[in-house]
């Protein structure tokens, strides 16, 4: 014999106070997940004028300074500068020094800008990316009206959540990775001569793009999300969000840092230990999305 | 453990798609929905039924709960108190299957305006399981033939007219085939010619077995087009029923206007056969009969008795003079539901 269950029967609530959400359960619908990214991101290569800042960010941090900067040591032979990064070097710890490459000081210089000194760079750029998309991705469906239309769609709300994640990630993260592969070109053509051949990227490097900076995207992007969410507009999400996320950068900047100068295992760990803190935040984060709240109907818990 | 949704004989197993509407069947029932938003009640105890291949109009003013209730059908909100089925189901713990069964446009038709008209329906297309093969493409390519929106496709959303971007939404709401459609005040910032063309197209869609729930503040869209009227106010329903029950119930008896050269002479109606009670007015003797059949006999009574007569006019009372009525107020003792 079946066991009968009857649904649950609507809770009365009380005027004024919160309401209980009801979780939405099952297999996530990886399908209708990939549309909403897929439709997101149409939207914004649709919007030129979201996506030529964004290129211009990228190119300034990635291709501009590191050459302007690269150049000046190496080519035009600034003694001076030179002797400044010397000086830097020294503080640097010991199983650092000694993994710098190159024989000459304009070479050492050169090396270690490119490889330790540049880490912010892919910090910043995604970042700054993702957070300025992911900051209007929820609050500006709702400002235009398509809220509604994702409210009474069968798409769930995890689903929902999980798409706006990715298409908030991807712009910022791929920037970064097509940034990075243009970086690698510029050290490995400036500075590669100077230390006896193409050296970039460094293992560290590889740790740091494909290991840590993704887990330190997805944490700031959670939060992100969920502020959008919350908020009753998209400026109000932008200001929210810049103050969510600079402290992140910080942060990630600092491990970042921390990785590249600490070796491989450093590396990995602090990655695991950011994928772990992720994970639990973009659990978080998908229980801030609900259908009331696409709908601008924030009264629940 | 089979989970079973089960309330007042409507059962359904919860994993299994909802099933055809049953003819007769309810196709919407809400019974004592209160919903509120912080402290205001927005709807208060609202019940209503639906039957299936009807067009049921929420009428009410700005405020009422039209929106609300459509967004508590769809499961999108979810019901304080009271029991909501749609299909038999109950849309707060089924709703992913209710929704794909619904097709709805909202007040601000909620498109994509940075998308090609194409790429809104394929997205919708997309969510509501149809994917993203031919036979999507063949059905945005009936919808929005049907919606004349064909050459526009190609175009960006953000380029529409407020008539396109209807007639976009609406293909979108019919694209996946549902069996209910809830229409929000689809005619919002419509022209005439525009409107009455959207108000045709939703006639059609009951045709071909389509239950709409529409909601409008405008009575003249709901003249004509309504088989069932629910009247809200503050979130609750002040009467239901079909437009000519409700009319009856407020004014039960045919009236006619009669006018003429002698218009003492008029009182003769008073002892012809049907005529319930004579009135004086203004503009004539208005006299309640049983039938307005009675009026061809009533003309030749009068004429037989050398009456000369002005003027004869069968006085048909609209949606709105009923919501009027019902506004005011009058006969609070008549309120309530009507069976038509």
């Amino acid at each position: 014999m079946s066991d009968v269950v009857a649904p649950p029967a609507p809770v009365a609530k009380r005027p004024g106070t919160r309401r209980p959400r009801v979780r939405e359960t099952g297999p996530l619908q990886w399908s209708q997940v990939r549309t909403v990214a897929r439709v997101d991101l149409k939207q914004l290569i649709q919007a030129r004028d979201f996506w030529i800042p964004m290129a211009l960010l990228g190119s300034l941090f990635f291709v501009v300074v590191p050459t302007i900067l690269l150049l000046t040591v190496t080519q035009i032979d600034n003694t001076q500068v030179v002797d400044q990064i010397s000086e830097t070097l020294e503080v640097l710890p010991e199983s650092t020094r000694e993994q710098i490459k190159g024989d000459s000081p304009t070479g050492q210089s050169g090396y270690a800008l490119a490889v330790y000194l540049f880490a912010p760079v892919a910090v910043v750029v995604p970042l700054t990316i993702s957070t300025a998309v992911g900051a209007a991705t929820i609050v500006g469906e709702r400002e235009r009206g398509t809220g509604e239309f994702l409210a009474h769609s069968p798409a769930g709300v995890r689903e929902i959540y999980l798409g706006k994640l990715i298409a908030s990630l991807l712009p910022g993260y791929c920037t970064t990775i097509v940034g990075f592969g243009l970086y690698s070109l510029i050290v490995n053509v400036v500075v590669g001569p100077e230390v006896g051949g193409w050296f970039f990227p460094t293992t560290q490097w590889w740790i740091l793009m494909l290991w840590v900076i993704p887990p330190f995207l997805a944490l700031t992007l959670s939060l992100v999300l969920r502020l959008s969410a919350r908020v009753k507009s998209t400026a109000a999400a932008q200001q929210a969000s810049g103050l969510v996320s600079l402290p992140l950068i910080l942060i990630a900047y600092s491990q970042s840092t921390g990785a590249l100068f600490g070796g491989t295992i450093v590396s990995v760990v602090i990655g695991a230990a950011a994928w772990v803190i992720a994970i639990i935040s973009l659990d978080r984060g998908m229980r801030a999305v609900s259908r009331a709240r696409l709908l601008g109907v924030a009264d629940e818990q | 453990m089979t989970e079973l949704s089960q309330q007042s004989g409507l059962s359904q197993l919860s994993s299994s798609p909802p099933p055809p509407p049953v003819a007769g069947q309810a196709v919407v029932a809400l019974d004592g929905v209160h919903r509120s938003f912080g402290t205001t009640p927005a709807l208060a105890g609202l019940s209503f039924e639906v039957p299936e291949r009807t067009i049921t109009v929420l009428l009410g003013p700005n405020g009422a709960g039209k929106t609300t209730c459509t967004r508590v059908i769809t499961g999108a909100l979810g019901p304080d108190a009271g029991r909501v089925r749609v299909f038999g189901l109950d849309p707060t713990v089924d709703g992913a299957e209710v929704r794909r069964q619904c097709g709805i446009v909202s007040a601000k038709p909620a498109l994509y305006d940075r998308l090609s008209g194409f790429d809104n329906l394929l997205y919708a297309a997309e969510l509501y399981g149809l994917g993203r093969g031919q036979h999507a493409r063949d059905r945005i390519e009936a919808a929005s033939d049907r919606f004349g929106i064909v050459g526009a496709l190609d175009a960006q959303v953000g380029g529409y007219s407020t008539g396109m971007k209807t007639r976009l939404a609406l293909a979108r709401s019919v694209l996946h085939e549902p069996d209910l459609l809830l229409y929000d005040e689809p005619t919002s910032g419509l022209d005439p010619e525009s409107s009455h063309a959207v108000l045709e197209l939703i006639r059609e869609m009951t045709g071909e077995g389509n239950t709409v729930v529409m909601c409008t503040h405008l009575l003249l869209e709901a003249e004509g087009l309504a088989d069932q009227v629910v009247m809200l106010q503050d979130g609750t329903s002040l009467v239901s029923g079909t437009p000519e029950s409700l009319v009856r119930t407020y004014w039960p008896d045919e009236t006619v206007l009669f006018d003429a050269e002698d218009r003492a002479a008029l009182s003769m109606l008073a002892d012809e056969p049907g005529v319930l009670r004579l009135e004086h007015g203004p503009d004539g003797v208005t006299a309640a009969v049983d039938r307005v059949d009675r009026v061809a006999d009533l003309v030749a009574a009068l004429a037989a008795a050398g009456v000369r007569v002005t003027r004869v006019d069968a006085e048909r009372h609209s949606l709105e003079d009923l919501y009027f009525a019902v506004r005011r107020g009058s006969g609070d003792n008549r309120i309530g539901e009507v069976h038509g």
